[in-house]
């Protein structure tokens, strides 16, 4: 092989970084091969922490909100208050709700590491069903205070109530469409990898959802009822 | 695909554990089981009904006593959740995840603590107002 031919075939190997594999690897080229594998495993994983990282920033958002609403919470500008407001069986219906579509969702993924699509999908459904029922209540009782006059522009209670725990239904809203979503593409496609990487990262988000819930439960509606 | 297939945060790949030489992949329970959902399910199903049963059922006659038990049984619920739905431990992605989450609670904590500290005093400085004078502000 002349001194030409073979430089001609390192600048090749370095366009085409992704046929590197199938090219005869010079013995220079090793490392960058080795190289290539290193970054897609870590672009494997980099999904997921950073959905980690959002979540946190989310997180961050909503400790705002909760900051506001434990300033703000007692303000009822002789308006009505919490103990008068809050129907705790209903709160209580919505909490089991939210909780079932959690381990439906845990469900599901356990179904999906099995590689079973229509399990998979049969329960990610139920999930999205469980987390409807969930809105579907949250919205009847926000038109029940807004009819008994209890709207958002009454109080500095209701101003930061109906922020937090609408911002939390959002959430919910948009967890909903996601899953929506991801059930036709992984009817379409399959349990393909991306779809699972897709999954995991909505896993994330609903679980999520429901440990913010915890603390709106306990912050808002029952201690909110006790005063 | 091995590593993509499993759920949550605990999984590495499999190229990542060769290069450190651990063998991560085994029985630690990073991963989620049946029977870790189910238990998750179970604790969070009975972290919940106590707090409700207490301010329902008005179980205390003490508001203060009620307040710090439900919210320690909340505080219980969040770390079960963690651990058994959003597989949290301090060695998924190598630290980073609970690294992340230690630091995004330090500032909860300052921003919770923080602002209702200095709100109240700010309150308690105020001038007093009745309710019938708040309600003829604009």
């Amino acid at each position: 092989m002349s001194c030409g031919s073979k430089i001609r075939e390192r600048r090749n190997s370095r366009q085409g970084l992704d046929r590197m594999h199938e090219m005869t690897a010079p013995p220079g080229a090793t490392a960058p091969v080795f190289f290539e594998q290193e970054q897609h495993a870590q672009a494997e994983g980099g999904t997921l922490i950073g959905f980690w990282l959002y979540l946190m920033s989310d997180c961050l958002l909503f400790a705002v909100l909760f900051a506001c609403y434990g300033v703000l919470g007692r303000n009822y500008a002789a308006g009505p208050s919490g103990a008068d407001l809050f129907d705790l069986k209903l709160v209580a219906v919505n909490t089991a709700l939210l909780l079932l579509s959690s381990i439906t969702y845990g469900f599901a993924m356990l179904e999906m590491s099995k590689d079973r699509l229509r399990m998979t999908l049969g329960w990610l459904a139920i999930t999205g069903l469980f987390g409807a029922g969930f809105l579907a209540i949250e919205l009847y009782e926000f038109s029940d205070f807004i009819h008994e006059g209890a709207t958002p522009q009454r109080s500095a209670f209701l101003s930061s109530f109906f922020t937090l725990v609408g911002t939390h239904g959002l959430h919910v809203t948009f967890g909903i469409v996601w899953l929506v979503t991801l059930m036709v593409q992984v009817r379409q496609f399959g349990l393909i990898a991306d779809n699972q990487r897709r999954l995991m990262c909505l896993s994330m988000f609903w679980h999520f959802l429901d440990v913010v819930w915890i603390g709106v439960f306990t912050f808002v509606y029952l201690m909110g009822a006790m005063r | 695909m091995r590593a993509a297939a499993q759920p949550g945060l605990g999984q590495r790949s499999q190229a990542h554990n060769i290069g450190r030489g651990s063998g991560e992949h085994g029985g630690h329970g990073s991963q989620g089981t049946f029977g870790g959902y189910v238990t998750g399910f179970a604790l969070s199903l009975v972290l919940t009904a106590i707090p409700f049963w207490l301010v329902m059922g008005d179980v205390f006659a003490d508001r203060l006593t009620t307040s710090i038990l439900v919210m320690a049984f909340a505080a219980v619920q969040i770390v079960v959740h963690m651990i058994y739905f959003l597989h949290m431990n301090t060695k998924s992605e190598g630290g980073w995840t609970f690294l992340a989450l230690a630091f995004t609670l330090t500032l909860v904590v300052i921003t919770l603590s923080g602002s209702i500290w200095v709100m109240y005093h700010m309150d308690q400085n105020m001038m007093p107002m009745s309710p019938h004078e708040a309600l003829q502000k604009p």
